[in-house]
């Protein structure tokens, strides 16, 4: 099977943080986005995106665990979290390049994106579809797809 | 009850004292968050006659239960306290991210009393106030307070409410501002921060918000949130931002234009959504929770104003616009990054300047008195000079800083006649002379010249009414319109949003929403009782403020000079027509032919002691001029 993972246009992501608000209620049962697996960023004057596990084929959060509390799965890429054995110490979350990894202010272990077993909530509720759950392949064809259709335009313009 | 966070802080900046109330489930039914929240408090914390710029005036930050909540676009905070520029009820709504991390803190409402000795701003954090030295703040623009608290706070969740170099000289239009480009604009609310020596609100807030019935609450908000998100009218807003409408408005002939002398203009149309997405292309960032996403940002790439960056709105357009007969988007773009990092309301600072313009086209006003700026309409440099001028209150822009009211009083010479304003606030921009029905909501609005109390252009552009003929039947209509709106105001929904809710059920909708968040069951008749009770009570404060009859007609202007060419050419509000239609409004609320609530209709809402509060005040007013007399 080949791996979905969560990407997020930045064309289209306003930065509402709806991704967030619905992560911190379907993983916590609260609204607090500083629980949420996925986390939108804006920088200055008005770009938006929001970032959550990139699934990395070698994720240097589980070669940093010193306790083996992480683990890929091999089907899906999604990082595994044995809570009974980690300890919060945030090794991972120095680790992690993206700043996926969460530390949780009531159990204090660490949490990460788990992609809601294949259908994640936040795509489902994104108003703007910025995110997506999508393979490399399908990913890159489409990125491919627009620069030629770009080309196309910045042609038909000079005709 | 779930959905609030059921406190009220108190902030004694004289004293730098704290005290939390805890919010009773009847209150919190009574007046249900926001503006019924902060109105309630206004009107039993602040004593009759206050000095709006003095200690006594109490000024109250509040949000509602679906705050930070999945309700999409519900996330705004009011700010409200006496006006400075109107001396009535002072209210402006404001989203952005501020409201909901302040209701993380732990706060559905923060008072804030007294003076601080030097210069502070508050930290709210987590539920915990410092009050930090704001020594190196002050004389700050809002965008760097914003920038300089994150960067001492070392978080950059940190959210940060602040006034600009406006507020701190106490000028009467000044605003408060989040994430930059979000505005509490109207009615000088920044001013009312900067007499007490505050420079800012932070807050950062981690407290979860919990509700009754979570999973329900995710279903019906899914659904929401995707018509909201891809439905044609708030795509439209996405697309194009507030000014998605300024094409149909010019061409309606209702988008006023060198300070209200023509309603129409073939200049604009180089301001028109299409023109400006073309030449102007605009990203678009959402406020907190929202679907819609219709702050659009305008970066300047070239030219004498490269390198502005602003939020320009559909009302900021008008007043800085063609209102002061400029057409040229960049210089109208810069006029907005001005006003927003010094802190003052777009809206009454190009009113104001419209105003000066004309004066000066009149020989009202000369080089002399403008400190030498030649104020030509259409002069984007003299108006761009006199915002500045305003914002330090120097020379010719001291004048300006009190709003068009007073500085047509001060300037004299008739030029009062030249002055849109009612009750002291600056006309928004619809040309009301050719919208009956507006003209009316623009003039019961209970913070002055406003088109959002009622949102009655609905009713003249949509062509539900003859927009042009006058009609008892508006009276009923505006009074429902500003019920419902106080309502939205008060949860706090936004204006932006209403057409997905109005067509999920409208004030059904809310009442399930209202129950699956607090647990509470209120029906839509409570809804419109809960509009009704706010509005009746905010009457009640400006009657006390010594409100009249006169304070509700509209400038001489929409009454004496007809549109002069367009398709609304000749249309003016008459004073027959008007009193036809206020005294229709103030018989469908129940209210004397003076606009009076009676004590029948007070006791009826719940508001007993503000009834025995009126008779009293009339009491002393009536004896205060029998003395006058003798």
């Amino acid at each position: 099977m080949t791996r979905k993972f969560l990407v997020s246009d930045p064309e289209k992501c306003t930065g509402c943080r709806i991704c967030e608000i619905v992560c911190s209620a379907v993983k916590e049962k609260v609204f607090n986005p500083s629980f949420s697996r996925i986390r939108t960023v804006f920088t200055w004057p008005d770009q938006n995106v929001a970032l959550a596990c990139r699934l990395c084929e070698d994720p240097s959060c589980v070669r940093a665990c010193p306790r083996n509390a992480l683990r890929a799965n091999r089907v899906t890429g999604v990082v595994e979290v044995e809570s009974a054995k980690c300890d919060g110490c945030r090794w991972c979350m120095e680790a992690c390049k993206f700043g996926a990894m969460l530390i949780h202010s009531r159990d204090k272990t660490v949490k990460i994106c788990d992609l809601c077993e294949g259908a994640p909530k936040c795509v489902e509720f994104c108003p703007t579809e910025a995110l997506e759950l999508r393979t490399a392949e399908d990913f890159s064809q489409r990125t491919r797809r627009r620069a030629i259709s770009t080309l196309i335009t910045g042609a038909d313009e000079k005709l | 009850m779930f959905g609030y966070a059921g406190k009220i802080l108190y902030v004694d900046l004289t004293h730098r004292k704290t005290r939390i109330e805890r919010i009773s489930n009847d209150f919190c039914k009574k007046y249900l968050g926001g503006n019924g929240f902060a109105s309630s408090l206004l009107y039993r914390l602040n004593k009759p006659e206050i000095d709006p710029l003095s200690p006594e005036n109490a000024v109250i930050f509040a949000v509602g239960p679906f705050t930070a909540t999945i309700i999409p676009s519900s996330h705004k905070f009011i700010v409200q306290a006496k006006s400075p520029l109107t001396n009535l009820v002072g209210m402006s709504l404001c989203s952005g991210s501020w409201g909901p991390a302040l209701k993380m803190t732990g706060y559905d409402t923060v008072v804030i009393l007294g003076k601080s000795e030097k210069p502070i701003y508050l930290f709210i954090d987590d539920g915990s106030v410092q009050f930090a030295d704001a020594k190196n703040l002050w004389g700050r623009d809002a965008w760097q307070t914003e920038d300089l608290i994150r960067e001492e706070t070392r978080d950059e969740m940190v959210r940060v409410a602040a006034i600009g170099p406006a507020g701190e000289n106490l000028v009467r239009m000044a605003c408060i501002t989040n994430d930059k480009h979000r505005q509490a604009g109207r009615t000088g609310m920044g001013a009312v921060m900067g007499s007490k020596n505050l420079k800012a609100i932070a807050a950062r807030g981690m407290k979860n918000v919990e509700v009754a019935k979570l999973d329900e609450l995710m279903e019906v908000c899914g659904k929401l949130i995707k018509d909201a998100g891809q439905g044609a009218t708030t795509v439209r807003h996405r697309t194009y931002g507030t000014p998605h409408c300024i094409g149909i408005i010019n061409e309606k002939c209702a988008f006023p234009t060198r300070n209200w002398q023509e309603a129409t203009s073939e200049s604009t149309k180089s301001l028109y959504p299409d023109v400006l997405l073309r030449d102007y292309p605009s990203k678009h960032n959402a406020c907190w929770g929202c679907p819609v996403g219709c702050d659009a940002i305008t970066t300047i790439n070239d030219g004498p104003f490269k390198g502005t960056v602003a939020s320009v709105e559909h009302e900021s357009i008008y007043s800085l616009g063609p209102n002061c007969d400029v057409f040229h988007y960049p210089s109208i773009a810069k006029a907005v990054e001005l006003c927003d990092r010094l802190g003052v309301d777009t809206i009454s600072v190009g009113s104001t300047i419209a105003w000066a313009m004309e004066c000066y086209e009149r020989g009202i006003l000369t080089k002399d008195d403008t400190d030498g700026v030649e104020l030509n309409f259409g002069d984007y440099e003299a108006q761009h000079s006199i915002i500045r001028k305003i914002a330090a209150r120097e020379g010719f822009g001291d004048i300006l800083a009190d709003g068009v009211k007073r500085a047509s009083e001060k300037v004299g010479k008739g030029s009062a006649r030249f002055a849109l304003h009612n009750k002291g606030l600056e006309f928004a921009g619809y040309d009301v002379r050719g919208l009956k029905a507006s003209a009316l909501a623009f003039c019961t609005s209970i913070r002055g010249g406003c088109h959002l109390r009622a949102v009655a252009m609905s009713l003249d552009f949509d062509g539900k009414v003859d927009r042009f003929k006058a009609d008892s039947a508006y009276g009923k209509m505006v009074m429902n319109l500003e019920d419902i709106h106080t309502v939205y105001d008060s949860l706090i929904v936004c204006l932006y949003i209403q057409s997905t809710f109005e067509k999920f059920g409208g004030f059904g909708l809310v009442s399930d929403l209202y129950e699956l968040v607090t647990g509470a069951r209120i029906t839509p008749n409570e809804l419109y009782a809960v509009g009704e009770r706010v509005w009746n009570l905010e009457k009640a404060f400006n009657l006390r403020e010594g409100w009249e009859k006169k304070d509700d007609y509209p400038p001489p202007r929409v009454m004496l000079d007809p549109i002069p060419s367009g398709i609304a050419k000749g249309a003016r509000v008459t004073k027959k027509e008007f009193d036809l239609m206020l005294n229709a409004y103030f018989e469908a609320r129940g209210w004397t032919i003076d606009g009076v609530p009676t004590r029948g209709k007070l006791v009826s809402l719940g508001l007993d002691d503000v009834a025995e509060d009126l008779e009293q005040s009339e009491k002393s007013q009536r004896e205060q001029k029998m003395e006058g007399k003798k």
